[in-house]
Parts: structure tokens; sequence; C-alpha cells
């Protein structure tokens, strides 16, 4: 008997001799315990060695694998083929980024957004290191546990219908990070967050589609950021006509 | 940055320094210099609080202070964790605060591909910019190499796909020599197949090692007696070196499972429950759910030993200082010595803390002292630089290797030479192949011609370093006549102090490694028997 195959249709783009994104087709073995970056790696390896994409930890952890998979963002070292044989797989890059070449996308917007955000602890005093740790108990922790969780693979930002109308918007990983740092209980920079995350090209443009929080790997929920930093804005807003006297 | 388990400092009343200097020293089999291991643990309990103050979101106790937890060959609670996502979080945590600083410049996405040294002196480096496909001149009065392990040297890690040992090969070419490389560690606990690693955690937290009958067989191996809950430094939280080797053992008597990526056994969670794992070990249960397929809450997940850590890498001193002046190393790459023959889980992470922050140190005040590099010599090297690439990588003309199938063969060769039991006809054959191997090298074939984001130059270059990094530790292997740490040979079983209580450093010429050895430093502790 003939050994099972698939073919996986891979996007190419060669930005010296193409001038638009085209496809290739390539047939493998079916391993049924494989996931599409195996496949993309034998292709590499055995069968076209130009192929370009990002890859590092095949666990879930670096971040870098994303790609659309039949039109969804997934990790691929996550997406197994066996959720899509013995169809035809097709492999694209992460949608509403730039493309560098082939599978590679250019994600440097998004680091210019995490550092709008200020994704460090901010404090009016730093205490030294000689007096020891800040005390956090576990509760406090737990408050934004979640949010540290993102490995910034962008699939968000792929999956988001907001960023794909608006590059100016925030997006959804780089405003659930900076919510995390003003739920961190050693964190005292919530005032310096506040305007970033607060304007217009941020957190008012998310129409809570939801889909960043389907897509995300992590469960990091940053449609859950996005909706509790209006909350949170909105009542303020509220508190600073009404008591403005500062009672909070 | 997948590293799980967490990060030791002495952190409570009912340790001490002294103890976990102990714990490393003999762990490591008595070849950690002991002056590095005192400084480490001297120095570890500021730079994990320094991490909590730059947000890190360790693992709390009621009270708020830090938790801490039990890790194979400590006699204390020491290991700092979050979650089990330890690695990931100091990653994340010291990104995030780097990015305050509007005075770090960034390179992404640049290979590194040489050290400029000009008069014995490093200038700075050469990196391949990828989005260009230039090479590109980064000019510094000081260099700290911070690139870690090269595990893809083996066919089975723990390791991420770019660790392939560059910065080790960049400093052995430019003369600085690689110390104690044949120790390298396996991790007894890792996925077969794709070599994913289950965290020590897991049975720091409680986890049984059983073979195919059932049986915790480590109480065969003087680890005894097993216990239900875990006990410091015995059965389950025997060192990793041990473990292995227990692994094997078992193998060789027919009680391991047999699967499709070979031996394995069963590493039990079940006891502990759902609430546990869920809280303590969330992300185990996550990728055995998602790379295997089963539930750990309800199934004991298959593990076999994996190559996780090299003990060896640059050899470097107490400031992180390497021979070459200017030139400084830090975390896997580096080998101040710490770790000597066998690294104790958590020590690694705390050791890029203690030690970068050296090496940071150390190479600021360096470049204080030192003039700015001349521009026009630095041309003349980065030219040199470009010439060479082109050459051998960029415009290579025809050959007839592929990469990977030079790749496979060298990992395979690994495997069996420089595997966890080791003899010398095997290394012999292995360091043979492996010279045939640097051969075939220079007939690969590139067939990429394309200048932005060429991962097959890349690929190629990566190999090229990990043929470097390979012939060291297979070389350093058979000179070696003793067993110790994770070094186990078949024809030489027992230490010998004697001779080779020694650390060795691999030269690098054009026939090969050639190994000369460095007295190892003894301040406190004489050797004795490593029995758990």
């Amino acid at each position: 008997m003939a050994e099972p195959t698939v073919t996986l249709n891979v996007t190419r783009y060669r930005p010296e001799q193409d001038r638009a994104p085209t496809n290739q087709r390539y047939t493998i073995p079916y391993k049924n315990d494989w996931v599409v970056l195996d496949a993309l790696n034998h292709i590499k390896d055995q069968m076209d060695g130009t192929l370009s994409y990002r890859w590092s930890c095949r666990m879930g952890v670096c971040g870098s694998c994303g790609m659309m998979v039949n039109g969804v963002p997934k990790l691929t070292c996550a997406a197994f083929l066996r959720d899509y044989y013995p169809q035809e797989i097709r492999v694209e890059p992460l949608v509403n980024f730039p493309i560098i070449r082939d599978l590679v996308i250019d994600m440097s917007d998004f680091l210019d957004k995490l550092k709008s955000v200020k994704p460090w602890i901010i404090r009016k005093e730093e205490k030294p290191v000689s007096q020891g740790e800040y005390r956090q108990t576990p509760a406090e922790l737990e408050a934004y546990k979640q949010f540290t969780q993102c490995i910034n693979c962008m699939l968000c930002y792929a999956a988001c219908p907001v960023y794909g109308l608006e590059p100016e918007f925030l997006g959804p990983a780089a405003i659930a990070l900076g919510y995390r740092y003003n739920l961190d209980s050693r964190d005292q920079g919530r005032d310096q967050r506040q305007g970033v995350l607060m304007s217009h090209d941020a957190i008012w443009q998310c129409t809570f589609v939801g889909e960043c929080s389907v897509v995300c790997p992590k469960d990091v929920d940053p449609a859950a950021a996005i909706q509790r930093t209006k909350v949170d804005t909105t009542k303020e807003w509220f508190q600073s006509v009404l008591l403005p006297w500062g009672q909070k | 940055m997948s590293a799980e388990g967490g990060t030791a400092a002495v952190m409570r009343e009912n340790d001490s320094l002294d103890l976990h200097a102990k714990d490393t020293i003999f762990g490591a089999d008595f070849l950690a210099d002991q002056d590095a291991v005192e400084t480490f643990v001297k120095e570890a309990p500021g730079e994990v609080v320094q991490l909590e103050h730059w947000g890190c979101p360790w693992s709390r106790d009621p009270d708020g202070r830090v938790s801490v937890r039990s890790f194979g060959g400590m006699t204390a609670d020491r290991t700092l964790f979050a979650a089990d996502k330890t690695g990931f979080h100091l990653l994340h945590a010291l990104f995030q605060t780097s990015l305050k600083y509007d005075k770090i410049v960034r390179y992404d996405e640049c290979f590194l591909t040489s050290l400029l040294v000009d008069d014995g002196r490093v200038r700075g480096v050469t990196a391949l910019n990828l989005y260009t496909g230039q090479v590109e001149v980064i000019a510094g009065k000081a260099v700290i190499l911070c690139t870690g392990g090269g595990g893809r040297v083996f066919p089975f890690t723990t390791n991420a796909a770019i660790k392939t040992g560059d910065g080790m090969a960049i400093a052995y070419r430019a003369g600085v020599p690689l110390k104690d490389m044949e120790f390298v560690q396996y991790h007894p606990t890792g996925l077969p197949g794709t070599g994913i690693l289950i965290t020590e955690a897991s049975r720091g937290e409680g986890g049984w090692l059983k073979n195919k009958d059932g049986y915790r067989y480590l109480q065969d191996y003087g680890l005894g007696p097993p216990t239900d809950k875990p006990t410091h430094r015995k059965m389950e939280l025997g060192p990793r070196d041990i473990l292995s080797r227990c692994h094997m053992q078992e193998y060789s008597k027919g009680r391991t499972f047999e699967g499709p990526y070979g031996h394995y056994v069963h590493l039990d969670l079940r006891h502990l429950g759902e609430e546990v794992i869920n809280k303590r070990l969330p992300f185990v249960r996550e990728l055995v759910h998602k790379y295997v397929g089963i539930d750990p809450v309800y199934e004991p997940i298959p593990v076999r030993p994996v190559v996780h850590y090299m003990m060896g890498g640059v050899s470097t001193d107490i400031n992180a200082r390497t021979p070459v002046e200017g030139l400084y190393a830090a975390g896997e790459t580096a080998c101040v010595s710490l770790n000597g023959a066998n690294r104790l889980g958590s020590n690694s992470l705390t050791e890029l803390l203690v030690f970068g922050s050296r090496a940071g140190r150390s190479a600021a005040e360096y470049a204080r002292s030192q003039p700015a590099p001349q521009s026009a010599r630095l041309s003349t090297l980065a030219a040199d630089e470009q010439r060479r690439l082109d050459r051998q990588f960029l415009r290579k003309e025809g050959g007839r290797e592929r990469i990977a199938t030079i790749r496979q063969e060298m990992q395979k060769a690994m495997e069996e030479g420089a595997g966890i039991y080791r003899d010398e006809e095997k290394m012999q054959k292995t360091c043979m192949i492996l010279r045939s191997l640097r051969e075939r090298f220079n007939d690969i074939i590139i067939e990429d011609r394309g200048s932005i984001f060429n991962t097959e130059v890349t690929s190629a270059l990566e190999l090229d370093f990990m043929l470097d990094v390979a012939e060291a530790i297979a070389n350093s292997a058979l000179k070696r006549k003793e067993s110790r740490g994770s070094h186990t040979r078949t024809d030489f079983p027992k230490r010998d102090d004697e001779n080779f209580l020694k650390h060795s450093l691999a030269h690098r010429t054009a026939d090969g490694p050639r190994i000369e050895y460095l007295p190892v430093t003894i301040t406190r502790w004489q050797p004795e028997e490593r029995k758990y």
C-alpha cells in the first residue's frame, strides 16, 4: 500500500523576484503525530531549502511560528495535520501584517505599540534590593496573572477586524500587557499608562468582536482586558465629573 | 526561555548559603570551581529579588513572600518559581523592563557570524542582517555572549531550534577555549519524539517514575526507600544524571515501554490530583494535552531522557571574562565553572542572573577604559568577513550535500558516541564521523539566492557552528578516561580524582580540537564519594 500523503498549499513571496505573493503546493508524507510545523520542516529539509518561516521552541512558548492555517491564525507547532487530513492544507502568513518573505511577517509595529503602554513596573520610589521583595498575596498575583501569559505570537492581531481596518489601533496584546501592569499590586504607574490605553486609537475602537480571545493559544483573554479597561475608565470619568473633589 | 521549573536561591531561615554551595558542589561531582559557587550562592538571593522588583510574577505564599519548592539534588526548599513557566516569565520581565531604557538598542533578527578581534582585543561583532542580507559591523568596546547552549547537536533535546551553540563556536574560533564540553546533561523526563520538557517540578511536587510493570524502579538503584511524599535528594528527587542512567539500566533489563520513538517509562502525576496539577503544574497539563493528547490528571505521561543542558562552554572566570580581552560570556554559553560535571535543576536560571549581572558590570568597567574602535580597521575586518560569507554561503556555487543530511548524521553520531553511556570505541568512531562531516560540509548545496530572510543560509551557518561544538564535545569526552557526573564511561566506570579532578579545555586547530587541562579550585569542600 502506498504511504499516505498530504498536500500543503503554501504562500510564497520573495520580494526580490515576485511582484505579489503566489502559492506553491508540496505533497509530503502524512504522519499522524505531525504538526504543520513538522510538515514545513520536512519541506525545507528534504524538498525545498528556499522556503522561509520562523520557528524555535516547537512547544508554544516562543510565539514565533504563528501562521494562517486554513484561514485561521494558529501556532503551527500546535496545529496537527490529523485535524485537516486528508484535505489540502492552506498555509499563509498571518494576515494584517506586511509580509517580509514567504511566511515571515513584519511585527515591528507591535513592538512600538508594546513600548508605548510602558510594560514595566513603575514606582514613585524604588525599594532597594537589599530590603527584599515586595509582598504580594496569591490573590493579588491572581488578579493579573492571566495577562502575563502573552507570548507575543500576534495571532490576536491577525484575528482582530479592527486592527485589519485601522492599523493605528493599539491592538489586543499591547492593551492586555498594559492592563497587566495596571493590575499588578507592585505597580504605581497607572496614570502614565491610562493616556495611551484610553486614547481613541485604543480601546474605544474595539467593538468587542472577541476573536482575539478565541484564537489566543494561552487563554490570555485580551478581549476581557479591553472591556475591563473601558469599564474602569468610564467609572473614573463619572467619578471625576460627579465627585469632583476626588472621592474614589 | 522554555525553562519551566524554577530558580534556586537561599530565601528561608531553615536554609543556608553553605548548604546551597555544598549541594551544588556535590551535584557537580566536585568539578565545580568552589570560589565561583560561593560567589553564586551569595549573590543569588539579591538577583532573584531584583527580578521580583522588575515585575517577575513569582508564585507566592499566603503571607506574600515568594514561594520556594523542592528540586532534584537540593537539601532544602529553595527553588523560586513562576508556576511552571519560570524561564518564560524571567525572559518577558527582562524584555519588557528593557523597553524602559531608550539607550538599549536591539538588533532584532541580526544573525551573529563572527567576533571582530584586532590586536588581541574584541572590537565588536559582524552580523548578517536578515532583513537585507548585508553583513553589518556592530562595533563595541566589549562584547558579552549570551547565546545559550547547543542541544541541537543531539537528535532528541528539550532545547529550542535556535540552540545551536553559535556563541560557543564563535568564541572558539576567536581563540577562546571551550571548557568541560564533555559534560552534557540528559533530563530524565522529556516527551518521546519531540523532546519537549516535562519539568522536574513535576517530581518536586511529588510525581513518580514507574517502569512498564508500574514499579517505582529508582529504589533499585540506591535512591530509596520510596515514600509517598517527596523526600529531598531521594527517589524521583535524585539528580538528573543518575536518574537518566537508571532509565537506561531499566531499558537494558527490558523493563521500559517501547513506542514509535524508542523506549520510555511513565511519569505518574495522578495521585497529586487535579487541583495541585492545575495550580502548580498547569503548563505540564497543557503541554501533555496538546502534544501527546492525554490528560495527566487521569493518565501517566510517557517520558524518556533527552539532552537538556551543557555544563561546558566558553571558558570564563568569576567575573565572566574570557581569555580574549573585552570578551565576556554568561549563562549556558559560558563555563565559569559552577556546574562542574552535572548541574542541579534550578541553578541555571540563577546562574544567568548572577553571572549575567557580573558580566554586565565587568564589561561596562572595561569599556570605560577603552578608546572607541577605529572604524577604518573595522571596515577592513568586516570586508574580510563579507568575502568569507559570500564564498562559503551567500554566493556559494555547486555542492551536492543537503544541509539536513549532514545535520542528521551529526546528531546520530553524537547520540551513539557521546550519549548517556560512552566508551572508547564508540567515541573514536563519533570523532571520525564528525571529522568527515566537517569535510563534507564544504560541499553543501545552498539553493536560496535571496538576500531577504534567507533561512537556508542561516541553517548552514548554524550547522557550521554545531559541527565545531560537536567535535569539542566528542573529543573532550574521548580524552576523559573516568566517569564523573554526566560523563559515564563503561570502560572507566569510576571517578578518578588523581588524574581527572581538572577541567578540560578544547582549543580549536585545523585538525580538530586540542585538549588541555586546568586545575579545579577547591576552597572548603574536599572531594568525597557522591552518594545520594
